[in-house]
């Protein structure tokens, strides 16, 4: 089976997402993939090194910038010609397109698996992860989203693919990116980060959140998250929320903070590998899946917990 | 302009789903059904359009069985004009409720269609964009702001990094995320009045739409337990752990 994965990129450097996809689409067979975007030959020389990679397309046109679905899917959908199966990483790029190159061709998508059982049999995750259903296609090509934390990441070098640029259909003249607010941080990025501290509703206000949880991720050198009440609450962007309808994260440490524990929110973080949870709330629903819990006051325990760090 | 908004029956948020024993799926019998919360933030988009002056119409649709027509009376009490239910006791996968959207979309011809970004129970996260393919729209999803602006419409999006704001020719496709805005109860005299608006009783048959699935589901399985761990005493125990760990 030839498979063709696309890569998540910023046109200057590639996203470590598109590591763990790379390694699902090679349990289906060869692996091609996708650099579409503006003057990023420097991503598909980074794609190329890739270990186990065959093929690097190269789509590089002003249209395919932004990775807007409208002009991406059908540069997508024609490569399909020569392609078995489309695999894109389950990020808000790869969900925002996945599915209009299935509706393209005619395929119902396998979204968001977390294992390979077969040639056409996947897992995925169900009602926020509450169940995990065992599906077979009988579509002749495969459209697939994955989840990043379920595989292991491929070797980003020891590859040598070759480059071949494809034109592609270009503007599809239906949309256009107006701008975006991408959030500066020095800290390590959330679904690709070793440590993650996250906090909850208890941290009553964004400084406050600011000030006991931003020290110790800073001490740990670790990511921070949030649950949804934290953010709906505005204490944090969006763009930290963990959980069902956030970010899945699996980071070797989680560490909760403040976080009761809801469904939604355990969904998001339950494959981390220690999950350690800090709550005064004893019976907080977080201890039963923490490996190690501290029952206390978080406005005591955290400054004294990055003081002794 | 008109704003088509699909809404789904699914099982209630606050209900922890439960697998059955015979692995053939989740156990629906006797648990509360509501209005997928995704499709209830379309729903009220659609309606404070609608108030702003930028809808004169909101129909809402819903594909499923008979009481999907509760759902539809929901939105109809939240503020949706009319209502068609596209009955069928199957299971219908996204991209067949696409197809039916389109034929509907081809009918009625909205402004924009506003459809919650994914549903609860399967979480597939496809149907808005299969129907912007399917009708060579442009999609705005995962909208956090949506602007109506001429004959075009801006939609501030909710991605990984942050926020990110495209412009769409109109008719556009828009797919909600959380933060778009809180839906509204509906009142009583509301849903007293919402008894009398027309809804319209349609098949997939009647759109001509093959609804048979394209995945069979093999089998549905509880996930993994995690079990519960040990607790501390106080701090200095958890850093005790925590170096015993190599993380600090």
């Amino acid at each position: 089976m030839k498979t063709l994965v696309w890569v998540e990129h910023d046109n200057a450097s590639l996203k470590d997402a598109t590591l763990a996809t790379v390694t699902a689409a090679s349990k289906l067979g060869e692996v091609h993939l996708l650099v579409a975007g503006s003057g990023c030959r420097a991503v598909a020389e980074a794609a190329a090194q890739i270990a186990g990679v065959g093929k690097v397309h190269l789509a590089d046109n002003a249209a395919y910038e932004h990775g807007l679905a409208e002009n991406a899917a059908p540069l997508i959908a024609d490569l399909m010609g020569h392609h078995d199966a489309f695999l894109a990483p389950a990020t808000t790029t790869g969900k925002n397109i996945a599915p209009r190159v299935a509706a393209l061709l005619d395929v119902m998508q396998i979204s968001d698996i977390i294992s390979v059982e077969g040639e056409k049999t996947f897992t995925r995750p169900i009602y926020a992860g509450n169940a995990i259903a065992t599906v077979e296609s009988s579509d002749a090509k495969l459209v697939i989203t994955v989840r990043g934390t379920a595989f292991e990441k491929a070797a980003a070098t020891g590859g040598s693919a070759a480059i071949e640029d494809v034109a592609g259909p270009g503007d599809a003249g239906l949309s256009s990116f107006v701008g975006a607010e991408i959030a500066k941080s020095e800290r390590p990025e959330l679904t690709s980060a070793k440590i993650i501290v996250s906090g909850g509703r208890a941290l009553k206000d964004g400084p406050t959140f600011e000030e006991y949880i931003m020290p110790l991720a800073d001490k740990l050198g670790a990511a921070v998250g949030a649950s949804r009440a934290a953010v709906d609450s505005g204490y944090v962007p969006n763009d930290y929320q963990v959980g069902q309808t956030g970010k899945i994260v699996a980071p070797e440490v989680y560490i909760a903070v403040g976080i009761s524990g809801a469904i939604q929110h355990l969904a998001g973080m339950k494959d981390s590998k220690t999950i350690i949870a800090i709550n005064k709330d004893e019976d907080a629903p977080i201890f039963q899946v923490a490996d190690i819990g501290l029952v206390a006051d978080l406005f005591n325990a955290v400054p004294e917990l990055t003081g002794k760090l | 302009m008109k704003i088509l908004v699909p809404v789904k029956r699914v099982i209630d948020y606050n209900v922890k789903p439960r697998v059955k024993a015979d692995g053939s799926g989740v156990d629906l019998a006797n648990v509360k059904m509501s209005m997928n919360p995704f499709d209830e933030i379309a729903v009220e988009e659609a309606i404070r359009l609608k108030e702003a002056g930028s809808a004169e119409e909101i129909v809402a649709v819903s594909i499923g069985p008979a009481k999907a027509q509760e759902t539809l009376r929901t939105a109809l009490a939240m503020g949706a004009d009319r209502a068609i239910l596209v009955q069928t006791d199957d299971e219908v996968e996204p991209l067949a409720v696409a197809k039916i959207l389109k034929a509907i979309v081809d009918e009625e011809t909205p402004g924009l269609v506003i459809l919650g970004k994914q549903a609860i129970d399967d979480d597939s996260n496809q149907t808005g964009q299969m129907l912007a393919a399917l009708l060579g729209r442009p999609q705005g999803t995962f909208a956090s702001k949506v602007v109506i602006e001429g004959d075009s419409v801006s939609v501030t999006r909710e991605v990984d990094g942050g926020l990110e704001t495209v412009k769409l020719a109109m008719p556009a496709i828009v797919t909600t995320d959380l933060r778009l805005n809180e839906p509204r109860y509906a009142s009583l005299p509301n849903i007293m009045k919402a008894k009398k608006k027309p809804l319209d009783n349609k098949t997939p048959a009647d759109y001509g739409v093959e609804t048979a699935p394209r995945l069979k589901t093999l089998k549905v399985s509880e996930p993994p337990v995690r079990q519960a761990g040990i607790k501390v005493e106080d701090v200095d125990a958890l850093v005790a752990k925590l170096k015993e760990m190599g993380v600090a």
